[in-house]
Order: C-alpha cells, then sequence, then structure tokens
C-alpha cells in the first residue's frame, strides 16, 4: 500500500518534470486511439441506425421474393402471411435505357413499383413531387448518374424495351439503396403497370417479382413470416423480414468496419513500440535517478511500479486525447463511406468505444512499456556511488519472456476483439510481428555495414554514416517507426492496386470490350451483321440455358428445401437449391478455366446414352455437398434432363467474359429456349457507345455492357473503401512520425554535445549540417526500402489469399514513397536537432 | 553498530579476476565519526558500497545495527537502508526530476511516514534553504545542492550516514559548511557517521581513521 503510494507520488512528479516527452507519448498513442475511436464509434452508430431503420430499410415488414410472377397458390400463401394487411408488388429486370435524343445507351436496373411502396422510410426526389407522378403512368424516376451517362435532362423522354418515358425526376433517397452499386447499373422507378409495356417481362430476362407486407400494427412479423415460409420455400420463394435485412448488413458493414479498425490498431501498436523504445532510453537516462532511489531504500517492485504508472498515465492523457480527436473524427467517416452504406447513420458518440478508447490507451501504454522498464530491477544501487556500474544489462529472464508473452498475448486479443476472427487476428498479429521483426534485423545490418563505411568519402559523409553505429544510436527506432507505418500504407496501396488492375479494361486487342446478352436465338444473325456494320471485330456467341435443379442424389429439391433447417449463419444451401441456373453447353474448357477434380469429356459425350457429364464450379460444388460422380436431376424448361458430375472447376470470375456455374456438353440441351451472349471489341468508346445503340435501337430485348462502364463502376467502389483504408491508414504513418520525433529527441543532448565539440574543433555550421542530413537520409532511405520489400510481400500474400490476383507493383509510385519517406526523416531529424546548427548550441547545452 | 569480517571483493577483469578488497575485519561503535581513506583505486568506494549493503560481498560478513546483510537479499537490503542508513555522495545525487524539497520526501514517503511535508520544512531550515524547497537541482548551486542532499540523508533519522567525498565537488568554503553540518548531527543525535575522503584534513576531525591501500586494510587509528 505505501509502495503504490509512493510509486504514484514519484510517476506524478516524474511526469511532471518533463512534460515535452510526455505529450510527445501521449500524441503517439493519441493517433492510434483516435483512428479506432473513429472507426468503431462509426460502428456502433451503424449498427444502431440500421437497427432503428431496419424496416425503412426494407420498405415494410415482410418481403416475398420470386424468380417468376406469382401463382394462384403463391398469391393465396401471400394473402395468409398479410393477415389482412397491406400488400405491395414491385418487379424488378435489369433492361437497356435508350435515349432517342442522343442515342446513348446504358444498362439499367428496372424497379416497377406498385402503389404502396414504400411503405416505411421516405422516398425522396427531384422535383419533390416526382414520386407521386409515379402512380400516373408513363414517367420514370431516375438515379443521378443515367441523366449524365444518357445526355438527358428531367422532362426528356427515354426509351425501355418497347416503352418510352418521360423522365419526372431523379432519386435523393429511397429505402435500401446503396448508390455505390448503382454505379453498374443505375435503378429506373417505372409504374409498375407500365412493366408489361415495355415488352421485357417474357423469357430470358432476369426478372424478380417481389410482394412487400405491411402488416396490421401489433402483428408478431415473425410469427407471420414463418408460418408461410415453409410452403413458400417449395414454392422458390424466399421471405424476407426486416429483421433479417437488419442483420445481414450489419453483418456485412460492421465486417468491412472491423477490418478497417485493424488499421487503426496498427497505428495504436506502433505507438505503443514508440513508447517502448522511449522507455528504454528512459531507463538509460534516469539511472543514476533510479540508483539513488535504490539506495534511499526503494525496493526494485516500487521503482518498477512507479515507471510503469507513469506510462499508465501517458496513456490516460494519450487514451483521453485520442478519444476526443477520434469521436470528432467520427463525424467525417459517414462521408468516407459515402453511398454504401444504405441508412443515414446517426452519428453520436458512443460511450463503450469512449471507455474501451482509454482504457485501451492505458493497457497498450503499459503493456509495451513493461518489458523495457523491467530492466529498472537490474539498476544496481551501486551506480549511484560508482560511473563505471553504469553499462545496464538486461538478462532475457523469466519475468521478460512474460512480460514479451503478455505483449504478444494482448496485441493477439486486441486484434481478434477487433475482428471477431482468432484465423484473421493471428494473421494479423504475425505479420506485424514479422514486420517489426524484419525491420529490426534490416537496422542491426545496417548497423554493422555503417561500420565498414570506406575511408575515401567525404568527411561529412563518414561521420554522418559513422552516426549510424556509434553508441546509443538511433538506427534501430528510426528505421523501425518509419519502416513499419510506410509498410502498413504501402502493403495497403499496393493490395488496392492490384485490385483496381484486375478490373482495369484490358486493352490488349483480342481481348472482348462489349458484352450483349439477352440475345434471342433468332436475332443472331441480325446482330451479327450490325456489328460487322459497325466495324466491331467478329463475336463470339455463347448460348445460356436457364434451368433449376430437380433432385440432388436423388433427392427431391422440394423435399430438400423443407427438411433442411437454415444452417445458423454462412453458406445458405436453400439458396443455391432455389436458384435459377444460367448454364451453357460447350465441349472444352475456356482459358479462365481450370479443372481441379475430374476429367473434361470428350467431344460428342453428351450425346450418348445414360446420364448427361456436366461440369461444376468448384465453389458451388462445396455449397450443394456434390462431387465428381454424383447424379444432379435439372428442370429445364419443364424437361428432366439427368446428369452427372464430371469435373470441378475453378473459375476466375473477375474475367470480363461469361462464366458458369454448370456447363453441359453439346447436345443435350441445345435445343431448350435460350438466350445468347455476345462478346465483342470496340475498341473506341464512341464506337462501343454506336454499337450498343444500333442493337438497342434495332432490338430492344437486348441489353449491353461496356466493359470500360465496368470498370469504371468497380473502380469508385474500391476507391470508395481504399479512401477509407487510406484515411486510417495515414494514422499509421502520422504514428510512425511521432514515434520518430520521439527517438530524435531522445537522442538530442547527445547531438548538442557532439555539435559543440565538432565547433569547437573547427566544424562550419553547414558541415555539421550536412552531417545530419547524410545520417537521417540514410535512414530514411532504408527504412522505405525495407518497408517496400516487405509491404510487396505483405501484399503478394493478401492479394494471392483473399483476392486470387498476382501482384502489381507500381515501380514509381514506390520510389517517391521512399524519396518521401527520406525527406521526412532529414525534416524531422533536423528540425528536432535544430538548436545544434544554431549559433547558440553551447548555451543550449548549458540550460539543459 | 556496523562490522565487517574478513570482507573480500574481487571483479572479474580483463579475463582474470581482479581484487579490489582482501579481507578486511573492523567493528564500529554506534555515534562513532570514522574517515576512511587511502589513495585513489585503494578501494575506500567498493568498501563503503560493501558495508552499506549496495553490493555484496565476494566473501566475508558485513553487520549492520544486528542485521547480517548477506542473509538479506537485494530488497531486504533496500528496506534496512531506507530505515537506517543515509548517504550522502561526491556528485550530490538529487533527484533531478523533483524539487528540493520533494528530494528530502522521498525517504520519508517509501517508508510510508505520513510527516514528509513537515520534516522536509524542518530539514530545509536546518540546511539554511528554507525557502529554496521549491527549486529544482539544476537551479541550486553545487553547496546548495549538497545541503539538500544532506537533508535527504537525515530524513528518516539513520543511525548510520555514510558520505563519499562529500566534499569532492566543492569550494573550501561550500565544503566546510557541509562538514559542519555533518558532524552537528553526528554531534547531536548520536548518527554513526563513515566518510570516505582523501582530504587528510578532513581526516584529521573524524575519531577514528581506517586507512586502505592496494584493498587491504594498513591501519585503523582513533
Amino acid at each position: 500500500m505505501k509502495a503504490l503510494r509512493f510509486a504514484l507520488t514519484h510517476a506524478r512528479r516524474e511526469g511532471r518534470a518533463a512534460p515535452r516527452r510526455i505529450i510527445l507519448l501521449a500524441a503517439t498513442v493519441a493517433l492510434g486511439i483516435a483512428a479506432l475511436t473513429a472507426i468503431n464509434g462509426f460502428t456502433a452508430n451503424l449498427r444502431q441506425s440500421i437497427r432503428d431503420q431496419s424496416r425503412a430499410l426494407l420498405g415494410a415488414d415482410i418481403r416475398l421474393g420470386s424468380r417468376t410472377r406469382f401463382s394462384p397458390v403463391a398469391d393465396s400463401l401471400l394473402g395468409v402471411a398479410a393477415k389482412g394487411g397491406d400488400v405491395a408488388r414491385v418487379v424488378s429486370f435489369d433492361a437497356m435505357a435508350y435515349a432517342p435524343t442522343t442515342r446513348a445507351t446504358r444498362l439499367v436496373d428496372v424497379e416497377a413499383i406498385g402503389a404502396g411502396w414504400p411503405f416505411y422510410g421516405t422516398v425522396r426526389t427531384d422535383p419533390a413531387e416526382a414520386w407521386s407522378r409515379l402512380t400516373t403512368g408513363h414517367v420514370i424516376i431516375v438515379d443521378p448518374s443515367l441523366l449524365a451517362s444518357l445526355g438527358v435532362k428531367v422532362g426528356d423522354s427515354v426509351s425501355i424495351g418497347k416503352a418510352k418515358f418521360e423522365v419526372a425526376g431523379t432519386v435523393v433517397e429511397i429505402p435500401g439503396d446503396v448508390t455505390a452499386l448503382s454505379a453498374f447499373a443505375p435503378s429506373v422507378y417505372v409504374p409498375v403497370g407500365d412493366a408489361e409495356a415495355t415488352g421485357l417481362l417474357g423469357f430470358g430476362a432476369r426478372l424478380s417479382y417481389d410482394a412487400y407486407i405491411k402488416l396490421p400494427v401489433g402483428s408478431d412479423v415473425k410469427a407471420a413470416a414463418n408460418g408461410v415460409r415453409a410452403p413458400l420455400r417449395t414454392l422458390s420463394i424466399s421471405v424476407r423480414t426486416a429483421s433479417d435485412d437488419e442483420r445481414d448488413l450489419n453483418d456485412s458493414l460492421t465486417k468491412l468496419a472491423r477490418y478497417l479498425g485493424l488499421v487503426a490498431l496498427a497505428a495504436l501498436l506502433l505507438g505503443g513500440i514508440g513508447v517502448a523504445s522511449a522507455s528504454r532510453e528512459l531507463i538509460t537516462r534516469r539511472l543514476e535517478s533510479i540508483a539513488v532511489l535504490r539506495c534511499l531504500g526503494a525496493p526494485a517492485g516500487t521503482v518498477l511500479l512507479a515507471y510503469l504508472l507513469e506510462a499508465g498515465m501517458i496513456g490516460l492523457v494519450g487514451g483521453i486525447i485520442g478519444v476526443a480527436a477520434g469521436t470528432a473524427l467520427q463525424l467525417s467517416v459517414p462521408a468516407l463511406l459515402h453511398g454504401m452504406i444504405p441508412v443515414n447513420v446517426h452519428v453520436a458518440a458512443d460511450p463503450a468505444t469512449i471507455v474501451l478508447g482509454i482504457g485501451l490507451g492505458i493497457w497498450v501504454t503499459m503493456v509495451f512499456a513493461l518489458g523495457p522498464l523491467l530492466g529498472i530491477r537490474r539498476v544496481p544501487p551501486l551506480a549511484a556511488l560508482r560511473r563505471d556500474a553504469e553499462e545496464l544489462i538486461i538478462p532475457r529472464d523469466a519475468a521478460r519472456w512474460g512480460a514479451r508473452l503478455l505483449l504478444a498475448l494482448s496485441v493477439l486479443l486486441l486484434a481478434a476483439l477487433q475482428v471477431r476472427s482468432l484465423i484473421v487476428a493471428t494473421g494479423f498479429s504475425v505479420a506485424l510481428a514479422v514486420a517489426a521483426g524484419s525491420l529490426a534485423l534490416v537496422a542491426a545490418g545496417l548497423v554493422r555495414l555503417a561500420r565498414l563505411t570506406p575511408a575515401r568519402l567525404p568527411y561529412t559523409w563518414r561521420q554522418g554514416l559513422a552516426n549510424l553505429h556509434r553508441p546509443a544510436n538511433q538506427t534501430a527506432s528510426v528505421i523501425l517507426a518509419l519502416g513499419f507505418g510506410a509498410f502498413v500504407l504501402l502493403t495497403l496501396f499496393l493490395t488496392e492496386r492490384s485490385l483496381l488492375s484486375r478490373f482495369a479494361i484490358d486493352t490488349r486487342p483480342d481481348r472482348p470490350d462489349l458484352v450483349f446478352f439477352d440475345i434471342q436465338p433468332d436475332q443472331v444473325d441480325g446482330v451479327r451483321q450490325i456489328l460487322k456494320d459497325g466495324g466491331a471485330t467478329p463475336a463470339s456467341f455463347t448460348p445460356i440455358v436457364p434451368m433449376r435443379i430437380k433432385s440432388l442424389k436423388g433427392s427431391p429439391v422440394t423435399a430438400l428445401l423443407t427438411d433442411s433447417t437454415r444452417p445458423a449463419r454462412g453458406e445458405r444451401p436453400g439458396w443455391a437449391l432455389r436458384r435459377e441456373y444460367r448454364s451453357t453447353w460447350r465441349d472444352t474448357a475456356t482459358a479462365s478455366e481450370r479443372v481441379t477434380d475430374g476429367r473434361w469429356w470428350h467431344a460428342g459425350a453428351g450425346r450418348a446414352a445414360g446420364a448427361v457429364p456436366i461440369s461444376v464450379e468448384e465453389g458451388l460444388a462445396n455449397t450443394l455437398g456434390v462431387t465428381v460422380g454424383d447424379t444432379i436431376t435439372w428442370d429445364v424448361q419443364g424437361a428432366d434432363v439427368v446428369t452427372r458430375v464430371a469435373n470441378l472447376r475453378h473459375v476466375e470470375w473477375t474475367r470480363f467474359e461469361p462464366n458458369f456455374f454448370v456447363v453441359f456438353p453439346a447436345g443435350p440441351v441445345d435445343r431448350a429456349p435460350q438466350t445468347l451472349v455476345a462478346l465483342t471489341r470496340g475498341n473506341t468508346p464512341a464506337a462501343r457507345a454506336a454499337l450498343q445503340a444500333a442493337v438497342v435501337s434495332r432490338y430492344s430485348n437486348i441489353s449491353a455492357i461496356d466493359a470500360s462502364v465496368l470498370a469504371d463502376a468497380i473502380a469508385r467502389l474500391v476507391s470508395r473503401i481504399a479512401l477509407a483504408v487510406r484515411f486510417l491508414a495515414l494514422f499509421t504513418l502520422a504514428a510512425g512520425a511521432a514515434v520518430l520525433v520521439g527517438a530524435v529527441a531522445a537522442s538530442r543532448r547527445q547531438r548538442l554535445r557532439e555539435g559543440v565539440l565538432l565547433k569547437t574543433l573547427g566544424a562550419t555550421r553547414a558541415q555539421v549540417m550536412r552531417i545530419a542530413v547524410v545520417e537521417y537520409a540514410a535512414l530514411g532511405l532504408l527504412a522505405a526500402v525495407a518497408a517496400s520489400g516487405l509491404a510487396i510481400a505483405g501484399a503478394a500474400l493478401l492479394a494471392r489469399s483473399r483476392f486470387e490476383l498476382p501482384l502489381v507493383v507500381p515501380g514509381g509510385a514506390l520510389a517517391a514513397v521512399a524519396a518521401g519517406l527520406a525527406a521526412l526523416s532529414v525534416i524531422v531529424g533536423l528540425w528536432t536537432g535544430r538548436e545544434v546548427f544554431s549559433g547558440t548550441a553551447l548555451e543550449e547545452l548549458r540550460g539543459e | 553498530m556496523l562490522s565487517c569480517t574478513r570482507l573480500t571483493k574481487t571483479y572479474p577483469s580483463g579475463g582474470r579476476d581482479l581484487t579490489v578488497l582482501k579481507d578486511i575485519t573492523f567493528e564500529i561503535e554506534a555515534g562513532a565519526f570514522v574517515a576512511i581513506t587511502g589513495p585513489s583505486g585503494s578501494g575506500k568506494s567498493t568498501l563503503l558500497g560493501l558495508l552499506a549493503g549496495l553490493d555484496r560481498p565476494s566473501s566475508g560478513t558485513v553487520t549492520l545495527d544486528g542485521h547480517d546483510l548477506s542473509k538479506l537479499d537485494e530488497d531486504g537490503r533496500a528496506r534496512l537502508r531506507g530505515a537506517k542508513v543515509g548517504f550522502v555522495f561526491q556528485a550530490f545525487q538529487l533527484i533531478p526530476t523533483l524539487t528540493a524539497r520533494e528530494n528530502i520526501q522521498v525517504p520519508v514517503e517509501l517508508g510510508g511516514g505520513a510527516d514528509a511535508e513537515a520534516r522536509a520544512t524542518e530539514l530545509l531550515a536546518r540546511v539554511g534553504l528554507g525557502d529554496r524547497g521549491h527549486h529544482y537541482p539544476a537551479q541550486l548551486s553545487g553547496g546548495e545542492q549538497q545541503r539538500v542532499a544532506l537533508a535527504r540523508a537525515f530524513a528518516n533519522r539513520p543511525k548510520v550516514l555514510f558520505a563519499d567525498e562529500p566534499t569532492g565537488n566543492l569550494d573550501a568554503g561550500n565544503g566546510g559548511a557541509i562538514i559542519d553540518l555533518l558532524t552537528g548531527w553526528n554531534r547531536d543525535f548520536g548518527t554513526t557517521l563513515i566518510l570516505v575522503t582523501h582530504d587528510p584534513d578532513l581526516a584529521r576531525r573524524a575519531g577514528r581513521v581506517i586507512r586502505l591501500a592496494d584493498g587491504q586494510l594498513l591501519s585503523s587509528t582513533a
């Protein structure tokens, strides 16, 4: 008790004595806490907002969704579920919007809205009254981006299929809309009564028929939904409630936010590394004081406790500053993720996040300081008496290993709490440990290398490089601080670039850049002729046959659907069993496919007697639980086709070409009702636009997508997330800079002495400065090179394991980062040691 | 009060053991004023460190106020020092991050005493620095710092006070004042005073002089 009281008193006095050090260290910790608080506070806000707005998200209490028009049986079940409440119908499908005035086309997502929808949430349009005009018919309300891509304005007319509409307005806000996704296919809202008039509800279209239910006030939504879930499932109709939506949205969005939090955690851990190296340095500086305390009767544990408490106080200050800054930053996160979130996030300070942030500041600071501070136990009281006892040897005893274990477990626990996944947390912790370890190794290598500085170099160069290996050098601290921050930033940057390059438009002349789909067999010749006339490369046509699974390994799907209790989370076999499969036939694998199990069939195998051999994509096979040799019976537009899985395939889905879950051999399904997809190359945006207009104005049922539009949409989505990631990664770099300032400041006194001594011996100010520039530029460059190497390895691993794509290394950008880091290092070095170069170095030294 | 028996200290140095102290045996009675003298490198400071329990002897024993130091661990020796021993160093060794007053309070606070502030006020006045308590060591002159150090050494009313060349870094005037304070305490409170010095004038003021040369006890005269 008295030990604790003394330790507290001493910690407070120590803290007061060096405010600059405390503030710098607190700031180092505060950066990570701020980033973490901002992202975690936002996550809490997001969850709350989704909870509050879940009904508005769906626009109703329950939604029944089907790929086909509701049968009379389905309609009667709908009546049962509605329990006398209101029902609104919505039909949605993809189509081409065509502006006659500009001859521009654009793939759109048509939402044919029935009266009443949405029951909850608000629709805002520009002009405001546009939504009410929707019921009067023959008008559409569009996503604002469509106006730009079609070159039309409100009041102009736009064709969809065979119907012509007046653009009544644009959508500002609508329930459940993720605007960032509308870049793929902007939404167009039409009256449900006009859907038929487009002529696009026929065969081949990807249609969704939804019935939205508003139950009478006070009804049990869950019970109403569960009451019809099983019978509707056998009709391939899905049942969703607002709380289903809430859960799914929470799962995906909070997962994203949590992973973003890992980047913030990296910043905090770098702050911790700063605290650790500052603690190591503190013991050296306070060696005599500690020895005196021991002389005066302080047990080693009491002194250790005092300095640990001081670290805790730094953590407390850092935590409070960080939480305050983070809560302020929280306001900016919705702007960063703008368009990706279908709810209005209500930003408010989250008490749990705040308490956690402050607690985290204290804990991280103390746990990082503990290891180095254990050295206090080895400070001999004799050091107060004898100068030669000053060389402090910190033995690697049990307590030190214990401290390291505690640190490792803390990092793992923090990461696990952040992402709620032990595997990801372990990967994160190991990656950071490897990065920190490698940087320490590089620093040690540099120290050794610096000893070998060639004697023929100019004096200032030799002196600057020699500073890297002299006693009390800052090489390790600076390399670690700069390198770690740069490593995190560069890893994310390289991953982002690799992702983007994967989706970037392929400019090789043999690659398609334009795709037409929903082509009817009798339109093939016409399309081929239009493309030929338009100067496009000859198109390749791929047939698509829609089908459903009838039975799996002998069990009818209807039975499987009623049997299968819905898994708590993860894959939903029900989805895979119910869905419509759009399969093709051919007798060879394509370039984007690789057989992983079984063998491909010989040409003509499809015409042989017995079960038809098929190829199944490996992910789907996994979901369905089938493997080579299993039988699947397909319902192909009413005709049963018995098949046997001949092989499993790995498919590169990101290629710009039609990819399929299931491939049939030529023969068995050739004559089934089908549509075709055509791939061609228009080369220039203008040519692509003209080709689309020519095809769509002739065949209104055919849709087209321009690869560059797709690439742009993906790039926009990726860069949206990348912006948020980079924003958080900047905190890591800032924390690195703060640690750098701390490391340089720690050696300031020694620098002053050396500077004064050099000047006394006749060195000019310019020479002293040049020595520092050489030293810090070398440190910065090496940190950048090491960080780049680590980042390339890290990003390659991340790209391959998470995104299955090869790494792209932009050399120019990396060189710029290296130059930037060297500059940062030199600036911080010169600024922190500026007195060394000024004329007043001697006074500065006296004033210490 | 304080005795040592066959005290020997060797350090490993350049692959072989260097004997700094060899077979030192003597006894000091309570309230004595003893000077330990000898040329540089004779082992004076090493002896002081061993007597105060700052270091462990290679062989031999030290008994301080009835406690065999070899039977105490590092922390046990620290607690014994806190309760019974005061220190004055050649380089003052005030804790630079603490004010003069706080430096004096440290031993009292470590012992859990509640009257630390009152005791510091009293001691500051006694060493003639009543109005300088809020100053940091760097703001005090050498003589003033050593007076604060003296006040700190006496904060817990120690039975033994060890002083290692207490005037070594001071001019004659300041040095004289420090010695007067030390001997005054020795006289007024019966504090045993053990002083390491190579100043013959200072040694002459002691009641007893222990002379060391090459790590061996040369003479112990009253």
